[in-house]
């Protein structure tokens, strides 16, 4: 059963970001790129990932591909269609993608996993996951935590500088 | 118990979709979407090896990826649109002025 559920969410997976890459229309990519990131939401629940898996769904789906769909909504689109998609040496680009998989999957074999950590299914179950990762985060990574904050912030200002328009001066 | 190896591949594969949709596709649009593509296949591969080590860091680590996701969006898209205003097209192989 559990076999069944991944091999469907993988082969999902996989085809619809083949997909998000070959559409000619951007918009048509961002739509499948929603259902990837549903499915990639499904993938983290069969890890016992709760918690990631809504944030997935809230924050890529819901926020960051909107934000996709709001630029494509102000650029002007229309010559997109008729041209040609790719760049022109695009036979090299494919190829050294396809030589970094082959270097990943041979590197696949050489892998050992190492000592396991404390959060056993047990540990997990008895609290929740939403929980232990809240204190996780808090306890352990409270200084990345609040850093993260200030990268925010940072690319908030700087959306809106690149974004303005150029004031006479 | 599906094998840790599976996830790994799976991820990998994802990786590789966005590698090379970086390298090929002339939008910028879709470009910045193989960026998202190749931060959500190194996402898969911290929750399954948090899941298969019994260890919470993977999670933080994907929250913290998720966060500069996010604000990577947000630059990317201004800088999408700037390039729009003084170009009128999104295509990267026209954008050569910086070129010497």
């Amino acid at each position: 059963m559990a076999v069944g559920i991944f091999i469907y969410l993988a082969a999902a997976i996989t085809t619809l970001s083949v997909l998000v890459i070959t559409r000619r229309n951007p918009v048509h990519s961002v739509i499948t790129m929603v259902l990837l990131f549903f499915h990639i939401a499904g993938l983290y629940l069969t890890l016992n990932a709760e918690f990631l898996a809504a944030v997935q769904v809230i924050v890529y789906a819901g926020a960051i591909l909107v934000l996709f769909l709001f630029v494509i909504l102000l650029l002007n689109l229309k010559e997109e269609l008729i041209e040609r998609r790719y760049v022109g040496p695009w036979p090299l680009g494919f190829l050294a993608a396809l030589g970094l998989f082959f270097m990943f999957i041979f590197s696949l074999k050489g892998f050992r996993l190492g000592p396991l950590g404390p959060f056993t299914d047990e540990v997990i179950k008895a609290h929740t996951n939403t929980k232990v990762l809240g204190k996780f985060l808090y306890m352990e990574y409270l200084y990345p935590f609040e850093v993260v904050s200030i990268v925010l912030l940072v690319a908030i200002v700087g959306a809106i500088v690149l974004a303005k328009k150029r004031l006479k001066s | 118990m599906i094998p840790l190896n599976w996830y790994i591949s799976l991820s990998a594969v994802v990786f590789i979709v966005g590698v090379a949709g970086f390298l090929m596709r002339r939008n910028i649009i879709i470009m910045f979407m193989s960026i998202e593509l190749m931060m959500n296949a190194v996402n898969i591969s911290l929750v399954s090896f948090s899941h298969y080590l019994n260890d919470m860091k993977g999670q933080v680590m994907v929250f913290f990826v998720i966060a500069v996701a996010a604000a990577e969006a947000a630059i990317g898209l201004g800088i999408i649109i700037a390039l729009f205003r003084n170009k009128a097209n999104i295509h990267v192989d026209e954008a050569n002025e910086m070129k010497g």
